[in-house]
């Protein structure tokens, strides 16, 4: 369908034991795209003796451009929802990040480091060590870079099992492990006495649920309180395992890396963009944060049980459970029994087959869509919540200006993630988050803790006022 | 066609209602923290330059540069107040331009408080967080003689000093808008006054009295310009006595 090849909803990748997606930011313009053809398609529809003027071209062309400014005025005038529905998960996540560092002591101990970087740090000169964490950002790089191919690879020939398995594994771990080891270091912090079956349970019902949320159904808020959660859990592991200029050029490389993959054309994660679009099919939802629930609506034609399911579920799911339990007989469409028994008896008997919903589809649609164009939401992959909170992290944790660089630092990566959402306002495609964000806050935090902290030390220390 | 129109909304303070991006305020306050952040940056730059090229142990000499610092910074933070409000003025000629019926979905003076209270928040917060994390540690306010009050002075200064930002950007705006100049330049002089005013701290009475005086002046002014008179306040007095709910504007 052309409908909705145009616009891609979200990609990113997932790696098997730390998990580090590497994530990007797109907006649902699905519903806009559907609204300008349905606008056009009406305006021929109401007007066919303008087409006898002689001058049919220019109409549509006038046609075309009046739905194309009418697209761009709504696209910016709910570009600042955007940025708010964005704000408020960022900062929370950053929040959290911030507050267990400052607290919780075992985040800022170093007890060894992850085996992507073996190299240490605790060498005798300087250029050792910088060639050290040279080294190790190479390394965790190309990890990265084959972990993106792999994924890439097992996405085209559509190993769509393995996949899923590898994201089960990580939000196991996450969910289960590192969220044990979390609230074990914050009750060690507060000398809080807990035993180890309330503690089991805590964490069981913790881990169950959010599994359900994240890869089947749950309500959005509770979802993406999840999804926050196990970012702030994945950065925080980051934090405490990533020497300092390693985890510094970690971030650089990495931007740089994101740009590459997301905008060059044999990058990994445009292919896999693009097989995913080919293919009209959603890319793990497990990865992404999404700010509304998309409502499949255009589905209904290929895939009934698209309809029922209204939430982001992956395709792959619905195809591998199709299989066994799906009949042309058991096809009713997504309405419930109840549902059709009050209708029948409002409106007399109708017949609901897949053939008269495809007419039915088939028709040009006289009205707007229903959807509200609030509905259009943003989404903004995990890593990006990742890396951004490992920069706030790590400025917190290792600045000597402390909480002034701490929201230097917070408030580049906002206007950082503002200028890119205005960016994706103005190209209406799936762009890299990471960049900009980055760039600013590493500027930013290099800046104020070198320059600005000295300057501000002294201000309060005579109390001056500026 | 409506895009002719100007929608110009005159000095009249617009009730929150009327805002078609409701978010759009609080997405602005981040811009404008970002900016004063920039010229907080620039300053220290040179400041540190400064520093680094002269004699670390003169005391005179390094208290004479962080005047000079204090100085400077005052001035680039209003020379990027100045900037933003260019930048300001294009972004809703553009939003004039594209919407439905002439009118921006943010006016210039509820900008104008946004710009003030952003940067506000940020010197404040710059100024402040770090005492307040340091106020929770053990320790003894002015153990080694210096003054006792200094929590409580520098957190009376901050306050002062967020209001007048807030203050100071609804009267630079009106000043930009309207092209009085000397709009802009009381409020650069009442700027480098409080500043100013700071260097005899720790005699408080010479820098809080000022400041606060100067506050009230702002406020009055402000408030005039943003359209309020004193029968607004006294209508405003009487009808939450009355328990009717006030009326905005005139």
């Amino acid at each position: 369908m052309t409908e909705l090849s145009a616009h891609l909803p979200q990609f990113q990748h997932g790696q098997l034991t730390e998990n580090f997606p590497d994530n990007h930011l797109s907006s649902t313009n699905e519903s806009s795209e559907r609204r300008r053809r349905d606008n056009s398609e009406r305006r021929r529809n109401d007007n066919p003796e303008s087409e006898t003027n002689g001058q049919p071209q220019n109409n549509i062309q006038q046609v075309v451009e009046q739905d194309e400014e009418e697209d761009e005025e709504l696209t910016l005038k709910y570009g600042a929802k955007h940025v708010i529905m964005l704000f408020v998960p960022v900062t929370l996540c950053m929040v959290v990040v911030v507050a267990t560092i400052k607290s919780v002591s075992f985040y800022t101990r170093k007890d060894g480091q992850l085996i992507y970087t073996p190299f240490t740090e605790e060498t005798e000169t300087v250029g050792q060590r910088a060639l050290n964490s040279i080294l190790n950002a190479a390394i965790m790089i190309s990890v990265i870079i084959v972990m993106t191919i792999l994924l890439v690879v097992l996405y085209k020939y559509r190993c769509y099992k393995v996949i899923h398995g590898w994201l089960i594994i990580s939000s196991l771990l996450l969910l289960f492990f590192f969220s044990f080891i979390y609230l074990g270091e914050v009750f060690k912090t507060y000398n809080v006495a807990m035993d180890y079956i309330t503690l089991a349970l805590m964490i069981w019902n913790f881990g169950v649920v959010g599994m359900i949320c994240i890869h089947w159904k749950g309500p959005l808020r509770l979802q993406q309180a999840y999804l926050i959660m196990i970012s702030a859990l994945m950065a925080l592991v980051f934090i405490k395992y990533l020497p300092e200029w390693t985890a510094w050029l970690i971030l650089a490389v990495i931007s740089v890396y994101d740009l590459v993959a997301v905008l060059c054309p044999k990058g990994p994660l445009r292919m896999l963009v693009e097989t995913a679009q080919e293919r009209n099919e959603t890319l793990f939802p497990a990865l992404i944060y999404s700010s509304t629930m998309v409502w499949l609506v255009n589905m209904a034609e290929e895939d009934p049980e698209a309809q029922r399911k209204a939430s982001k579920n992956s395709t792959y799911d619905k195809q591998a459970n199709r299989a066994p339990n799906e009949d042309a007989e058991a096809d009713d469409g997504g309405f419930s029994q109840e549902w059709q028994q009050q209708r029948d008896s409002r409106i007399g008997p109708i017949e609901s087959t897949p053939e008269s919903r495809a007419a039915v589809q088939a028709l040009p649609s006289n009205s707007q869509t229903s959807e509200d164009p609030e509905e259009r939401g943003v989404k903004l992959g995990l890593g990006d919540f990742i890396f951004y909170s490992v920069l706030v992290g790590k400025a917190s944790a290792t600045a000597s200006g402390d909480w002034n660089t701490t929201l230097a630092c917070f408030v580049a990566i906002l206007i950082g993630l503002c200028l890119t959402l205005l960016l994706l306002a103005i190209f209406k495609k799936a762009l890299p988050a990471l960049p900009i964000s980055i760039t600013f806050g590493l500027v930013f935090y290099f800046a104020t803790d070198n320059l600005v902290q000295p300057f501000m030390d002294q201000l309060a220390f005579h109390q001056f006022y500026i | 066609m409506a895009r002719a129109r100007q929608g110009h909304q005159g000095p009249v303070l617009v009730p929150a209602g009327r805002d078609k991006a409701p978010g759009t305020g609080i997405a602005l306050e981040q811009h404008w923290a970002f900016f004063w952040l920039v010229s907080l940056l620039l300053s220290s730059l040179i400041w540190f330059i400064a520093v680094k090229a002269s004699d670390p142990n003169d005391e005179p000499l390094q208290k004479g540069l962080l005047i000079f610092g204090v100085m400077f910074s005052v001035l680039l933070q209003e020379a990027f107040r100045f900037l933003y409000y260019k930048l300001l003025r294009k972004a809703i000629e553009g939003l004039v331009a594209l919407s439905e019926d002439g009118c921006s979905p943010i006016s210039i003076q509820q900008m104008a408080y946004v710009a003030g209270v952003g940067f506000g928040l940020m010197s404040g917060a710059f100024s402040m967080i770090n005492l307040l994390a340091d106020a929770l540690g053990p320790g003894t306010v002015g153990i080694h003689g210096d003054s006792q009050l200094y929590f409580l002075t520098s957190a009376f200064m901050t306050m002062v000093l967020i209001f007048l930002h807030t203050f100071w950007g609804i009267l630079f705006f009106h000043g930009c808008e309207n092209r009085r100049w000397w709009e802009i330049m009381a409020v650069v002089v009442m700027h480098l006054a409080v500043s100013g005013s700071t260097f005899c701290n720790p005699l408080y009475v010479g820098s809080l009295v000022p400041s606060y005086l100067l506050m009230a002046v702002a406020a009055t002014w402000a408030y005039l310009l943003s359209g309020g008179s004193a029968q607004n306040v006294r209508r405003f007095l009487l009808c939450s006595q009355s328990g009717a709910s006030p009326q905005p504007g005139s």
